[in-house]
């Protein structure tokens, strides 16, 4: 079971600005073991952040996004106390889906 | 968190394992596709050519603000950045990596098409930012050093 | 008078231009990237890992840590660490946080001192139990000043101790600590080496640790810092929660007496 996500949300003036911390290998494929062996490739494929019901952000990622992935992003809409979902899925199909309220 | 709710995210989890390997492909579960010959293209003008993008225009309504210096090609923040109305779809791509594209974005109405994340990049290089807005492409780039620092700091 | 004039402007000019040479715009944009890297710091994701730890019932005894004792009382957590290393009456000796860690991951919850000690430091695929806990437990002293005591006889030792190890030439290369971190403003390449014999650079060196480390992708703690400085000495490799290395942090500690703790932080 994948580990949580740190998520912020805060409504400033009219934007809620998200923050989204994310445990993950982002393992490239390229990369070698002590032992010399190809650690193989294991990293986000896809991401979607939900305000409530609506989309906020959809994103698709590649081996080149950095290990433990940090996004940063705003949106209008939003209120204090309103839902946060963010869900990512893996290239192995692991997933992992976190909420925050907005403050 | 509490036991209860490890449970229903591990069952969540499982059937989101077996929904992605079986009923549904992993691209459209949640809506974002997974193109993987853009991902996989090894430059830049591959990766172009399969993210649809036909031709572009350097535009200064496009912004990549970043550090000159990384001192850890690993970790590089950046921020992209669009003024252009209406821009739907965002792309950070790093020149000289084996596969130029990192990470795009679906900007949906009334979210701000700025973006901040950070990308591995394999050594000194143009970063590129490439949108798209009413159909049309625009990019902005920036060189980006990479180095790597002394001791351990 | 002009001749006096000018060479006091050549006078001026020689002693800008070593600084104009160093590159400023390189330091400059280096203390940029760092000053981003700080927008979202990933030890969150360990601090929150570490919270987990600390109350998480394990086997054989099926106890938490909740009862540790960190030197203010059995599980307070909050201002432990800018107190440590301290004396420890239980066990009458100095211990710093790692050493204690391992004490009440032994005696509370009744893990071999092996499996106490076992990935202190994490890699892709073996993840540290150790580091975690670090990053919680150092969190929670975040914004306090430093206030280590040497009062006790054994923590004035101990800081004596500290204080010959940081002099102590040894090794291939006949370095010491202080080889490299007793004067001020020295660099290797572009990596500032600050003078912990210096108040203000001993407080800023020693508030920053543990850190999430860019170029290893994991929170780092001060055990793992002082272990790789030995290496890059070429001294042996120290064992981890050594009391030479408890005593070399302990010195480090009282030198950045009361600076801001500001860790976890994040580093290249």
């Amino acid at each position: 079971m994948a580990d949580p996500m740190r998520i912020r949300a805060v409504l400033n003036g009219d934007n809620v600005e998200v923050k989204i911390l994310i445990r993950h290998d982002m393992e490239t494929g390229l990369r070698k073991d002590p032992a010399g062996q190809l650690v193989p490739p294991h990293f986000i494929k896809t991401l979607t952040a939900k305000y409530e019901d609506r989309l906020v952000l959809d994103a698709v990622m590649g081996i080149s996004v950095s290990k433990d992935p940090f996004l940063s992003f705003k949106f209008k809409g939003g209120a204090k106390g309103g839902k946060l979902t963010v869900t990512w899925i893996d290239n192995l199909g692991d997933t992992r889906t976190d909420t925050a309220i907005i403050s | 968190m509490n036991q209860s709710r490890r449970d229903v995210l591990r069952i969540t989890s499982i059937l989101g394992l077996g929904l992605a390997g079986g009923l549904f492909s992993s691209l459209n579960v949640f809506g974002a596709e997974w193109m993987p010959k853009s991902f996989e293209a090894k430059n830049l003008a591959d990766a172009l050519k399969e993210l649809g993008v036909d031709k572009y225009t350097m535009s200064s309504d496009v912004s990549v603000v970043s550090a000159e210096i990384a001192e850890n090609g690993a970790v590089v923040p950046i921020s992209i950045a669009s003024a252009i109305p209406h821009t739907e779809y965002m792309a950070i791509l790093v020149e000289k990596n084996p596969s130029p594209l990192s990470v795009a974005f679906n900007i949906p109405e009334g979210t701000d098409a700025a973006i901040t994340t950070r990308v591995k990049m394999g050594g000194t290089s143009n970063v590129y930012a490439v949108v798209k807005a009413d159909g049309k492409w625009f990019a902005a780039s920036k060189e980006i050093k990479v180095t790597l620092g002394g001791c351990g700091g | 008078m002009k001749p006096f004039v000018v060479f006091i402007f050549t006078i001026f000019l020689i002693n800008i231009a070593p600084y104009a040479i160093a590159g400023n715009s390189s330091t400059d944009e280096i203390a940029k990237y760092r000053e981003l890297l700080e927008d979202g710091n990933p030890a969150e994701l360990w601090e929150m890992r570490g919270e987990e730890l600390w109350k998480k019932k394990i086997a054989p005894k099926n106890v938490s840590l909740e009862q540790c004792d960190l030197g203010k009382g059995p599980g307070v957590v909050k201002g432990a660490y800018v107190e440590l290393p301290r004396y420890f009456k239980d066990v009458n000796k100095v211990m710093d946080l790692e050493q204690r860690l391992v004490y009440c991951r032994t005696t509370i919850q009744g893990l071999s001192h092996e499996q106490a000690v076992s990935t202190p430091f994490g890699s892709a695929g073996h993840p540290s139990d150790i580091e975690p806990l670090v990053a919680y437990i150092t969190s929670e002293s975040k914004g306090m000043k430093m206030a280590v005591s040497i009062k006790q006889p054994l923590e004035k030792d101990a800081y004596e101790i500290g204080k010959k190890f940081f002099f102590y030439r040894a090794g291939s290369h006949d370095f010491s600590c202080a080889t490299c971190h007793s004067s001020d403003k020295k660099r290797i390449r572009l990596q500032e080496l600050p003078n912990l014999l210096n108040k203000v650079d001993a407080q800023k060196a020693y508030s920053t640790w543990p850190a999430y480390r860019v170029s290893q992708g994991e929170v780092r703690s001060m055990q793992n810092r002082l272990s790789d400085c030995l290496r890059q000495q070429r001294f042996p490799e120290p064992i981890y929660t050594s009391d030479a290395i408890t005593a070399l942090i302990m010195f480090l500690a009282k030198n950045a007496e009361g600076g801001v703790y500001d860790a976890p932080a994040i580093k290249r």
